[in-house]
């Protein structure tokens, strides 16, 4: 039996503000996440960390632990099962002695139950020899190096002109040096694993942001062919970059679970989240900038400091912004690193452009400071027409309109440049400006589009959903490239029995993920044109790949833009600081949800006062660690530092970057707010702090 | 291993605990209640807030055997017999949430919050010696002990708002 299924319809999905699809599940405490999985005879899993930063287990406890009742086995280097990996790599979980960090997993228990696990591996005790470490970064070091890239594949250095030369001629010259703390991700929900072995098969439910190649590194980890794997990750408590890897954690279920013959399951506890599933690198930011009489910039050079681990290389990309920025002749940019015994740092929203546009857009105001220029003023008369390195023309860019709509929004107008000439009272009221950047990628992915006989569609992929949106996104994606109403299709992600898809990270999902949904979706109803309308009993299904299309195409340099603006009262008696109010234009293409799209934007910009004003991750001397390892000590924003946060965009569709003409939002929303925040606390106050976060002592005295 | 008697979400329980079960975990691990979310285990995000006998409380904090005799209402019983609560629907409307996992908490707070707030208890911001009154500066106050790292805040309490004057 067939049916006939139409494909016409004419009011666009994409643009309009549609609730999230997963919603009611959201709100009724029914949508399922990693942990939560109801299973049989599920044993429980703790991970033990080293308490030394550097050095070697030389024994353990496990004999006695395994004599309390409930204890099912206990892991170590010992003993763990051996995976198929050479050293190097934050996975190696358990199979060597060697401690790299404080706190890595060096131990693990596994029990009838999650008290008696975590009970048990309370009582472990490990007997370490320890070695010298070195976890502080400093800008001296000798032991600073040149790694060979920069995340995730730019050079590392670039340079044009005469850096040094036109900074000794300009009229104008900034030259100062800001530092951005440790930022631990802190996603609300912690990274957690179930995992379940039939034969030498695995099901693993996991929290992560890219299903896809999780199932691939845990295949070859314990040596299985990928068909044999199945990751499970429908719904994802936020992730920020944190769960943008495979963890420690996924490989522990996994191995515990095929020790114990059970199904095993494993949290990660708020302390550890601060230990083994990445971080922001601390950063130390040269910024030079060089300008004419006319405030026109001929020299910028941006040389950054930051870390890494001892057994693996990650170098954010924190100048990589400073190349696409701003017009100049003479322009540098630089990383350095330096491998500590600290745990690898690794992405964290906006990787790069996040701290590395604190450092040049402070700096920046602080150019316009000199040049007695409108901060808004010196940034258009240094608005390149083209890609200042390589002269290639913009997909789009409309950071003039951005800022110049901002500043209409805002009421810029009313601002005096001049700091401390505004109070309320016993509050110094000031505001600034600062301007956002994010490129805008996309990766190749697969999807598979079916026409049901109902009348229906499902469209599956592996994509991720982690709080962003993407299923309710997709759907309207879906529903314009099916001509049919978003209610007619399904959409199915986060689970590797659909099309392999890249994962949730550097706002490149809807762009990625959106090019993969359309073309399966064209593919589809043009079979379903050929077969006039007719759909047999069991489905018509088309897959399609975007890898030929994606490398195929001319590269042309495509980024977000935005400007972003912050009212800041500071208490002159206290130092305490407030945000009075933030706003952001943004110019990020097509908005497919503008519902969902303004919560990732004032999301990131809420994160970006939180950066501003509160987090850091506080280094630990003595024992080698960060100390403020819970959410009582490394602050995060909540909604008495929130008063009012609007988002906005402009008109911009960018038909280049994608078939949706979509940019992405998950990140640009953070670039550039705690430089808003400075440079209006300097208004406010006339200080000017370089070293975030920007907290009362430093405002006062 | 101790019997305690509770009822939850309007039904009577009566189970056999491990001293050191909290009532998070009773909820996620023994009843199959995985609304309520573990986001510390230690009292300092909220997601795990639930209402016992009315009054909202992080249950991570709480030990079952403690609980024994309370009323425990959690986001899966907050709408009762409705399809749901107005707060969930106030929150689907204004996107009061990203990820979800603070969004169990959240509503469970609002729910003891807006109740505080209708019997006149008063917060930090309420002026001296004046009763409170439903404005989001109470509900910013209020609502601070539920973290939400998707920083949906200005919805949240939007949603807050919209659903208190409502009531």
């Amino acid at each position: 039996m067939t049916r006939t299924t139409t494909t016409t319809r004419t009011t666009p999905a994409i643009g309009a503000a549609m609730t999230r699809i997963e919603g009611p599940d959201k709100v009724r405490g029914s949508a399922t996440y990693a942990y939560e999985y109801p299973l049989d005879a599920v044993a429980y899993c703790c991970a033990v960390g080293s308490t030394i930063a550097h050095g070697r287990v030389r024994s353990t406890s496990a004999d006695a632990i395994r004599q309390i009742p409930g204890v099912l086995e206990v892991l170590s280097h010992a003993n763990a099962p051996r995976l198929a990996i050479s050293d190097g790599s934050e996975l190696a979980v358990l199979q060597s002695d060697r401690v790299a960090y404080r706190r890595q997993i060096v131990a693990a228990v596994v029990a009838e139950s999650f008290e008696i696990a975590t009970e048990a591996a309370g009582a472990l005790e490990i007997e370490y020899d320890v070695e010298p470490f070195a976890v502080e970064l400093k800008s001296d070091d000798p032991d600073l190096y040149r790694p060979d890239k920069v995340n995730p594949g730019f050079p590392t250095d670039t340079e044009a002109g005469d850096v040094d030369g036109a900074l000794r001629s300009a009229a104008h010259v900034v030259d100062h040096t800001y530092r951005t703390p440790a930022y631990h991700n802190n996603p609300m929900e912690p990274h957690a694993s179930i995992a379940v072995w039939e034969g030498d098969d695995l099901t693993v439910f996991d929290s992560n942001q890219g299903a896809s190649p999780v199932r691939a590194r845990l295949a070859e980890l314990f040596g299985l062919p990928t068909g044999s794997v199945r990751v499970v990750s429908e719904h994802v408590g936020g992730g920020f970059g944190a769960k943008g890897l495979p963890r420690p954690v996924v490989v522990l279920a996994a191995m515990a679970a095929r020790v114990v013959d059970r199904p095993v399951k494993i949290a990660v506890t708020r302390e550890q989240m601060f230990a083994f599933v990445g971080y922001r690198t601390p950063t130390i930011q040269r910024v030079q900038l060089g300008a004419d009489a006319g405030g026109r910039i001929t020299a910028i050079a941006h040389d950054v400091i930051e870390q890494t681990s001892t057994i693996e290389e990650f170098a954010e990309q924190t100048a990589v912004a400073t190349r696409m920025m701003y017009a100049g002749a003479s322009r540098r940019t630089t990383h350095r690193l330096r491998r500590l015994d600290v745990p690898t740092p690794g992405w964290m929203r906006a990787p790069g452009e996040c701290p590395g546009m604190f450092a040049l857009e402070s700096a920046v105001d602080e150019l316009a400071i000199a040049t007695r220029l409108d901060p808004i003023e010196l940034r258009l008369r240094n608005d390149p027409p083209t890609d200042p390195e390589t002269g290639a023309p913009f997909t789009s860019r409309n950071l003039e309109a951005c800022l110049r709509e901002g500043a209409r929004l805002f009421g810029w107008s009313q601002r005096h440049a001049e700091p401390r000439a505004r109070r309320d009272g016993r509050w110094l009221v000031g505001t600034g400006v600062a301007a956002s950047t994010y490129p805008a990628r996309a990766r190749a992915s697969k999807a598979t589009a079916w026409a049901r006989p109902d009348g229906s569609f499902d469209v599956e992929l592996c994509a991720a959903d982690i709080g962003t949106g993407a299923r309710t996104a997709l759907t309207q994606i879906a529903a314009d490239a099916l001509g049919a109403e978003p209610r007619r299709v399904r959409l199915g992600l986060g689970d590797t029995n659909f099309s392999e898809a890249p994962l949730a990270g550097g706002s490149m999902g809807t762009s990625s993920w959106g090019w993969a949904v359309t073309r399966a979706c064209e593919g589809l109803r043009a079979r379903l044109a050929a077969a006039n309308g007719s759909v047999p009993v069991a489905g018509l299904a088309v897959e399609v790949d975007t890898k030929d299309e994606i490398e195929r195409r001319a590269q042309r340099p495509a980024h977000a833009f935005g400007a972003q603006f912050a009212e800041v009262r500071v208490d002159e008696d206290t130092g305490e600081i407030r945000v009075a109010r933030l706003l952001g234009v943004f110019a990020a293409g097509r908005i497919v949800n503008p519902m969902t799209a303004r919560s990732q934007l004032i999301g990131g910009m809420t994160m970006g006062i939180s950066m501003a004003l509160l987090e850091a991750s506080l280094l630990d001397r003595e024992y080698g660690d960060y100390l403020n390892h819970d959410l009582a000590q490394y602050e995060i924003a909540t909604c008495a530092d929130v008063p009012m946060v609007e988002a906005h965009w402009i008109d911009e569709r960018d038909d280049f970057v994608n078939p949706m003409g979509a940019k992405g939002v998950g990140e640009i929303g953070i670039v550039g707010t705690a430089a808003a925040i400075a440079n209006a606390t300097y208004n406010a106050t006339g200080v000017r702090v370089r070293d975030l976060p920007i907290r009362l002592e430093k405002l006062i005295g | 291993m101790t019997r305690i008697s509770l009822t939850v979400n309007g039904e009577p329980r009566a189970v056999d605990i491990d001293s050191r079960v909290t009532v998070l975990d009773l909820l996620r691990e023994h009843f199959g209640l995985t609304g309520a979310k573990k986001g510390c285990d230690r009292g300092q995000c909220g997601a795990c807030t639930v209402l016992r006998d009315g009054r909202r409380v992080n249950s991570c904090l709480v030990l079952a055997v403690s609980a024994d005799g309370s009323e425990i209402v959690s986001v899966e019983g907050l709408a009762g017999d409705s399809d749901l609560h107005p707060l969930q629907q106030s929150f689907l409307d204004h996107d009061a949430y990203q990820c979800g996992y603070c969004t169990p908490g959240q509503l469970c707070s609002a729910v003891g919050a807006l109740a505080e707030l209708a019997a006149g208890s008063p917060s930090v911001v309420t002026g001296e010696g004046s009763a409170p009154t439903l404005e989001p500066e109470e509900i910013r106050e209020r609502m601070s002990g539920n973290l939400c790292r998707c920083a949906a805040y200005v919805n949240i309490v939007a949603a807050v708002y919209e659903a208190g004057r409502s009531a």
